[in-house]
């Protein structure tokens, strides 16, 4: 059992603040990604539960148990990181099987688990090498093994993808997702990428500037974004994000009146010859199974619109965009979800 | 600042149809023969042609300078210095100054260098750390390393004295004041601590550089992996740090097999022969006796040559050994 | 401020480990600095106070006063007469235990006290004069001329001399080339200690025994400063030489305007190390130079220990004139020796 609990945790930095009262609550076996851009304090919140750093104010509950106070090596977590942190001195076998040799397990039993892990991973064969012979990819899976032959209570991923190339990513997405359905197990994943956040989480945390700004399942956060922030940073490419006159003053029709924004992704807008808003295209980019329009609404305002397929549309043209109402998403001077 | 740019302009144009005159008769490429040419002279002339000579005096008796002047001997010197009757009994050895000037340095280079990289090395982790200043702390131990030998010396040879500080704090405290200086295994402790107190500092330093060559991420993976400070020590941070170790041990070795100034001037070598290392017996034989006895002391010095080259011939193994273990970072 | 010094990574308390380490660099500092400070303190002690025991940290000595009727100063006492009060009272003459003092104010009324009865009256005095008397009574003016001249020319003819084998070896391909780099690197192998004899055979060879260039000739040739000096050389562009060349400059003016310039810093760590190196040699002036006008610093303390060994205010006071130029060099220049010898070391 593994759950989580974060209650009004703050960091700071000597004078700097970092983290703003966070409140969170994970699951037993949940796999949760914290997203945002840099500079967020994703890292920073993981490496508060892990232990490696201690927070300024708050409590982190372990299983209902406070650890504030509790040392990294005791907590029962797991950490892959970003460049992998492999012991370079030594075997990729020795790699896995240092930390059960810290809590003193029986030599027969760290063999088992550590072959297990490696079958697992696919790194039997590699056991005897040193990590400066293996491949990106193969160093990953020594950190995944590393930290699975531990049998954690928790496992925290700190941004492990962004030092593989794109094809390698891809996969590795999948089989963190096939380890995590195997396992079972509660994860913690942190990465500033939404598409690894919209494809493997069962909820997502979104921070910006040491808030969160909103938590909730993939499509929730697509489909209801609670604000102007979450709403353009989920969903690829961004949504468009229009002030409420604009889209008035073209005949639009909007679910709420009182709104200052409006919201729309770039796939849900309709070309529509007679639509209240005329995009003037800028830029056609043509992908073969869809295009990307790039254009300019009134006081230059960008504006993207994304169709199924090919299109005849030639940078210049002016197209009319049809605004369908419930797909709008209306937001208030603030930014907030109306 | 006009006169230093004179002075450069006048030294310039000085040599500057040196070098043209060269290259057109050398060509450019073999201009480099010019450039390189009086560093290879003075090499030549007070390294090379002295290691030469050296084997020269060594094979030659009599007490003239001039090597054409000294007859012939062969091996001779070398079987005055390690001739002995008994060779369990230093006393009983025809050149016993000899062998105790060997056993001291021997004695010496063992203790002083472990000592020495057990400080540097224990600095170095207290200055790896998270502290305030460390700039300030590291030159703090480095500053005795800017000393000069005679002035480390004369510090401590002060401090020592029976008049001294040392004494008045013993006296103080109720007890009696000791012979820092004549008495022979006090003498000997006090050559040891003073050249740890006068060299910790650099080792510190290149210790120091290895150390914060190593990621902090391994440190936190270590964390995680939940390691005990100890095992962080022995499993991570010693291992990782075994090339710079082994550059410290063999650096410090071959110093302290040389070691001279400053034991010269705290000690003289005594009392009697306490304090004599190789080197003092080399300059003592052949440059302080009342006879110099050139011969005597070129066999010595080839001997510390032997030693010295075996020390270096240790150190490229171990070293070759640990980089391979390793296998770049 | 407790904050400031209390900072560490990440927590917000201090681990028994910190309390230790900064006590352990306390300890440091005190063995590392405070011999130096008492040599400091010492050094401007008067000839009678370095002999008083218990010493004191700061240089005492006993104040004396002029009585008239008397050539000398007399020393003053705080004396408790019969009455049990406390006077300032000179000292006469002292014969056994018993001294006799005078009252400064009345010369003529003498009291003859017991030894015990009286404490002598000290005051902060600095004996500059141990300084000043150096340059008057022996030569020293000369020893301090004789280490900065070896110094600063060896320096500058190290500094020449290296940087054009460096330039030779870094940017000219030649016929050899490897086998002279290969030969300067094996010099290092060749400590000065094993040939002492034969360098002594050839310095007197050309006839620079007791001469300050038999100490600075030698050791100008240093393959550590070649090897430094290549380094860096190695990291200049070609194209600046070859835009050069093509300019019809000559390979002297391509050496001096543009090489050396762009090689500054390294230059500079090599002067640093040289200066060092220079200024605190021992071992080579003590067999080359015997005459003592020639003497360097280093051996003119080494020959006044024998001499002057009770006359340690003088070779003090020496001793620490000797040690100023190294910790000025240190006090601001210490980035470059740290960062040159982490780099050489790595070699």
């Amino acid at each position: 059992m593994a759950t989580l609990e974060l209650k009004r945790v703050d960091k700071a930095f000597g004078e700097t603040r970092i983290i703003h009262g966070v409140d969170l609550a994970v699951d037993d076996g949940e796999f949760v990604v914290f997203v945002g851009p840099s500079g967020c304090g994703k890292s920073t919140l993981l490496r508060l539960i892990a232990g490696l750093e201690s927070a300024t104010a708050g409590d982190i509950l372990l299983d209902g148990a406070r650890v504030n106070d509790v040392a990294a090596s005791a907590r029962g977590c797991a950490m892959v990181f970003q460049s992998y942190a492999l012991y370079p001195h030594m075997s990729v076998y020795d790699n896995m099987a240092f930390g059960l040799q810290n809590m003193g397990v029986a030599r027969d039993v760290i063999a088992a688990k550590v072959k297990a892990a490696a079958a697992l991973l696919r790194l039997d064969e590699l056991l005897q090498r040193k990590p400066t012979q293996l491949s990106g990819g193969q160093r990953q899976r020594v950190a995944i093994g590393r930290a699975i032959v531990r049998e954690p209570k928790l496992f925290l991923f700190d941004e492990p993808l962004s030092n593989l190339d794109a094809e390698l990513r891809v996969s590795m997405r999948a089989e963190i997702r096939e380890l995590h359905a195997r396992l079972g197990a509660t994860m913690i994943y942190v990465t500033h990428d939404q598409v690894e956040a919209m494809t493997m989480a069962d909820k997502i945390v979104v921070l910006r500037a040491g808030r969160i700004e909103q938590v909730g399942a993939p499509l929730a956060l697509y489909n209801t974004p609670a604000n102007t922030f979450v709403a353009g940073f989920i969903g690829s490419p961004r949504m468009n994000l229009v002030p409420a006159a604009a889209a008035v003053a073209g005949g639009a029709r909007l679910p709420v009146a009182a709104a200052h924004t409006i919201g729309i992704r770039p796939e849900h807008a309709e070309v529509a010859p007679d639509g209240p808003l005329a995009v003037r295209i800028t830029q056609v980019e043509q992908l073969g199974g869809s295009s990307l329009l790039h254009g300019r609404i009134a006081d230059d305002l960008p504006f993207e619109i994304v169709l199924q397929g090919q299109t005849g549309v030639q940078r210049g043209d002016t197209i009319g965009v049809a605004l369908p109402v419930e797909r709008l998403h209306s937001f208030d001077r603030d930014g907030r979800r109306l | 600042m006009q006169l230093v740019s004179r002075v450069m302009a006048l030294f310039f144009n000085l040599f500057e149809p040196v070098f043209r005159l060269g290259q057109r008769l050398l060509g450019t490429s073999r201009l480099g023969w010019l450039f390189v040419g009086p560093n290879l002279v003075v090499f030549g002339l007070f390294t090379f042609l002295p290691i030469v000579i050296n084997f020269v005096y060594a094979t030659t008796g009599g007490v003239k300078l001039m090597p054409f002047e000294r007859p012939f001997t062969g091996t001779e010197n070398f079987a005055v210095l390690f001739e002995c009757r008994d060779y369990f009994d230093i006393q009983t050895c025809r050149k016993d100054v000899f062998w105790r000037a060997l056993f001291n340095t021997a004695r010496f280079s063992a203790i002083q260098v472990v000592l020495m990289v057990l400080f540097s090395l224990a600095t170095a982790l207290v200055l790896n750390r998270k502290i305030v200043g460390r700039g300030f702390w590291r030159g703090v131990f480095f500053y005795p390393v800017l000393l000069s030998p005679v002035v480390v010396a004369l510090i401590w040879k002060w401090l020592l004295q029976s008049q001294g500080v040392f004494n008045a704090g013993l006296v103080a405290a109720g007890s009696t004041p000791v012979d820092w200086l004549t008495d022979a295994n006090w003498a000997f402790f006090w050559t040891v601590f003073v050249s740890i107190w006068a060299h910790m500092g650099f080792y510190t330093l290149i210790l120091l550089a290895g150390l914060q060559a190593i990621p902090r991420e391994l440190y936190e993976a270590a964390e995680m992996d939940a390691a005990s400070p100890w095992r962080t020590l022995t499993r991570i941070t010693l291992p990782l740090l075994m090339p710079n170790l082994i550059v410290v041990l063999v650096l410090a070795m071959i110093r302290a097999v040389q070691i001279f100034d400053e034991v010269f001037v705290l000690t003289g070598g005594g009392p009697g022969s306490a304090t004599t290392f190789i080197v003092q017996f080399i300059y003592q034989t052949g440059f302080a006796e009342q006879i110099h006895l050139y011969g005597l002391a070129a066999a010595a010095s080839l001997v510390l040559a032997i030693g010295l080259m075996a020390l270096t011939i240790v150190q490229l193994k171990l070293t070759r050994a640990a980089s391979a273990g390793q296998r770049a970072r | 401020m407790l904050a400031f010094l209390t900072r560490t990574r990440g927590r917000t308390r201090l681990h028994w480990t910190d309390w230790a380490s900064y006590a352990y660099l306390c300890v440091g500092l005190f063995t590392m600095f405070a011999p130096i400070v008492w040599l400091v303190m010492s050094s401007f002690k008067t000839e009678s106070a370095i002999s008083l025991f218990p010493p004191t940290f700061l240089p005492y000595s006993q104040k004396s006063v002029a009585v008239p009727g008397h050539d000398a100063p007399l020393p003053l006492y705080l004396v408790r007469d019969a009455e049990g009060r406390e006077r300032e009272m000179a000292q006469m003459r002292r014969i056994g235990i018993m001294a006799t003092m005078v009252d400064p104010r009345e010369p003529a009324a003498e009291l003859r006290v017991n030894i015990n009865d009286r404490r002598p009256i000290r005051e902060l005095r600095f004996a500059f004069s141990n300084y000043t008397e150096l340059f008057a009574k022996f030569d020293f003016g000369r020893y301090l001329w004789n280490s900065v001249f070896i110094t600063v020319v060896a320096t500058l003819l190290t500094l020449l001399i290296n940087s054009m084998a460096a330039f030779a070896l870094s940017k000219y391909q030649f016929r050899g080339q490897k086998a002279v780099f290969m030969l300067i690197i094996a010099t290092l192998m060749i400590p000065p200690t094993i040939i002492l004899v034969p360098v002594f055979l050839v310095i007197n060879g050309v006839g620079l025994l007791n001469s300050l260039w038999g100490v600075i000739l030698p050791a100008i040739a240093t393959p550590t400063g070649v090897f430094l000096l290549r380094q860096y050389m190695l990291t200049i562009p070609d194209e600046l030489l070859e835009a050069a060349r093509m300019d019809h400059a000559s390979e002297w003016r391509i050496y001096w305007r543009i090489i050396l310039p762009l090689a500054a810093p390294a230059l500079a760590v090599l002067a640093i190390f040289s200066i060092m190196w220079r200024w605190n040699d021992f071992l080579l002036p003590l067999i080359v130079l015997s005459k003592s006008e020639y003497f360097t610093l280093q051996l003119a303390l080494n020959s006044f220990q024998g001499e002057l060994n009770t006359q340690w205010h003088y070779l003090l006071a020496m001793t620490v004139i000797t040690l100023v130029p190294v910790t000025l060099v240190f006090a601001f220049l210490q980035k470059y020796i740290a960062t040159g010898i982490a780099s050489a070391g790595v070699k």
